[in-house]
């Protein structure tokens, strides 16, 4: 039986198996830009200080569909499909700038205003009468598909469905608190950077959800103590699964633990130091013990802090075994120049080139190249039990499991 | 600036990261230096990040030790195309220069794809010997996507 095609099947019928077909099949991947990026979520499209004044646009994807954000005369924020609605060539070609009135689609000069109606259309009524368009031609039903926005803490989410429940509803109180700490007053953005994952989008949420694999990939998370599953923390789940956050509060006894040696674990290196130790120079600046929180909104939004280095990754399908990951670093408005510099050093961890995130780019390709003939095999998430509530340990894949209840209840499997 | 001594010292930078001499490639800097890998964009935009960040001489080893002990990668080389630089001033014996670059990078599957493309931005200026040394390197790649697993210094 071709499992992929019969949505009421899914290996044991548990949230702890998943079938490597997911990572594979063109329909399946059909199916979720349509019914997770295009459906009842909220996609991420930029941050409000990108785009603080009218006018002000960027461009982004949410799943496959290509829109434009932009900041209206009145301080609000409009998302419509990139897509003009004459003959469908993109609106906007940049990743970004400023429009002033309206934009204007380059292939017959037809133009949109800030919330995404059609306004003009060039020669309209023809030359000395003759041509043009139909008299009875209603501009105000030809328009690129609108998204609902709404914005949280400076960032922007958008959605097309008219069911998406508020932000606040569809993150709930505990993922809200978490997102709150981190953006607790105006932000500047420090760089921007894409990086061209050679897998499956699952394959990265999952990695950003797996509490369990971080101390044992990356050496300076298990040597420089930034996390260690012996070290305090959790992670909360969200009740729908879809969402997470997962943290790392320092513990002096840890220092004595012998539990990663004990089993030849090669993330603990204790002969491995820094020649500039001021890479991992931290301060506390949120009011707490946490030194690091991972945070995703479902489908594809991430908010990370580790130490002082602080960014917000977006996941972009590109295919069955293609994503981008765009990077955005930022700090506060406020920082002092010795925090950009702390920020700056600690951004060697994170990106394409991080010390710990170079990583976690490449280990998804590794599965998809591993799975390659093994569609119809499962992998096993079982770390934890089988159960997605949230758990005081990180020796847990509480949070995948998560994923996949979200998932599979919003793919109808 | 006598052009031949900037070129020199590329070639020098340029060997020591494709023979995979990489514990050579701080030895290239001053104590005290910036080194960066950014996008022509940040930089148009005035956002000082970057995908690698030193500001010590230290910090190049350190990346040089995370890459030998610390760092988990597909093996892979560079092979560094490097053009003519243009001097664009001197000033207390500090000369600031431009010099376009070309990587190829090859995995250890044999695949060799151009991977990135940009502008080195130096400063330069000689050490206590003599010799020619980066008091800042600025590597600014033309675009602003990079394939996954920028492990090796542009």
């Amino acid at each position: 039986m071709d499992i992929r095609h019969n949505e009421s099947v899914w290996p044991e019928d548990s949230v702890a198996r998943v079938p490597y077909w997911v990572y594979q099949d063109p329909a399946n991947y059909t199916r979720e830009l349509g019914r997770l990026f295009e459906g009842p979520t909220w996609n991420y499209v930029c941050l409000e200080a990108d785009i603080p004044n009218k006018g002000d646009y960027r461009t982004n994807f949410v799943g496959a569909l290509p829109v434009i954000v932009v900041r209206d005369a009145d301080g609000t924020i409009n998302c419509f499909e990139n897509r003009c609605a004459h003959r469908g060539a993109l609106i906007a070609l940049d990743d970004g700038g400023n429009v002033e009135n309206n934009f204007k689609c380059i292939y017959h000069a037809w133009s949109y205003d800030l919330c995404g109606n059609l306004r003009g259309i060039a020669f309209e009524r023809g030359i000395n009468g003759v041509g043009g368009m139909p008299k009875d031609f209603k501009r105000e039903t030809f328009s690129p598909r609108k998204l609902r926005t709404t914005t949280l803490c400076g960032l922007v989410f958008a959605t097309l469905s008219d069911e998406t429940p508020p932000i606040e509803e569809y993150l709930g109180d505990e993922i809200l608190g978490r997102i709150k700490r981190v953006l607790n007053r105006p932000i500047k953005v420090m760089g921007r950077f894409t990086q061209a994952l050679p897998n499956n989008w699952k394959l990265y949420v999952e990695n950003v959800k797996d509490t369990y694999h971080a101390s044992l990939l990356h050496l300076f998370f298990g040597t420089f103590r930034i996390t260690r599953l012996t070290q305090g923390g959790g992670v909360l789940v969200s009740p729908d699964g879809g969402h997470h956050a997962s943290y790392t509060i320092d513990k002096a006894d840890d220092r004595q633990s012998t539990a990663y040696r004990d089993q030849g674990i090669r993330t603990e290196n204790k002969d491995y130091t820094l020649a500039d130790p001021s890479l991992l120079d931290t301060v506390k600046e949120f009011g707490d013990d946490i030194q690091l929180q991972i945070l995703s909104v479902f489908p594809g939004f991430i908010l990370q802090q580790i130490h002082n280095c602080l960014a917000v990754r977006q996941v972009v399908p590109r295919g069955t075994d293609r994503m981008d990951l765009k990077w955005t670093y930022f700090g506060f408005a406020d920082d002092p120049p010795e925090m950009t510099k702390r920020r700056l050093k600690q951004q060697n961890l994170v990106g394409p080139a991080g010390f710990v995130s170079m990583e976690d780019g490449c280990v998804g390709g590794f599965v998809q190249r591993g799975i390659a003939s093994a569609g119809e095999q499962v992998s096993v998430i079982e770390m934890g039990g089988d159960t997605t509530e949230s758990q005081a340990t990180r020796a847990t894949e509480a949070s995948v499991r998560g994923f996949w209840k979200a998932y599979r209840e919003r793919m109808g499997y | 600036m006598d052009v031949g001594r900037l070129v020199t010292l590329n070639a020098a930078y340029a060997r020591a990261i494709d023979n995979e001499q990489f514990e050579q490639w701080p030895e290239l800097f001053h104590d005290d230096c910036l080194y960066k890998v950014t996008t022509a964009d940040n930089l148009a935009q005035g956002m000082e990040g970057g995908v690698m960040y030193a500001d010590s001489r230290a910090m190049l080893q350190d990346r040089v030790s995370a890459l030998r002990k610390a760092n988990i990668y597909e093996r892979q080389r560079y092979r560094h195309i490097v053009g003519l630089p243009v001097v664009l001033g001197e000033k207390d014996g500090v000369a600031e220069a431009e010099t376009p670059f070309l990587i190829v990078r090859i995995m250890r599957d044999g695949v060799m794809d151009v991977f990135a493309t940009g502008c080195y931005r130096d400063k330069v200026k000689a050490n206590a010997a003599g010799e020619l040394r980066f008091v800042e390197r600025i590597a600014v790649c033309d675009g602003g996507r990079f394939d996954t697993l920028v492990a090796l210094p542009f």
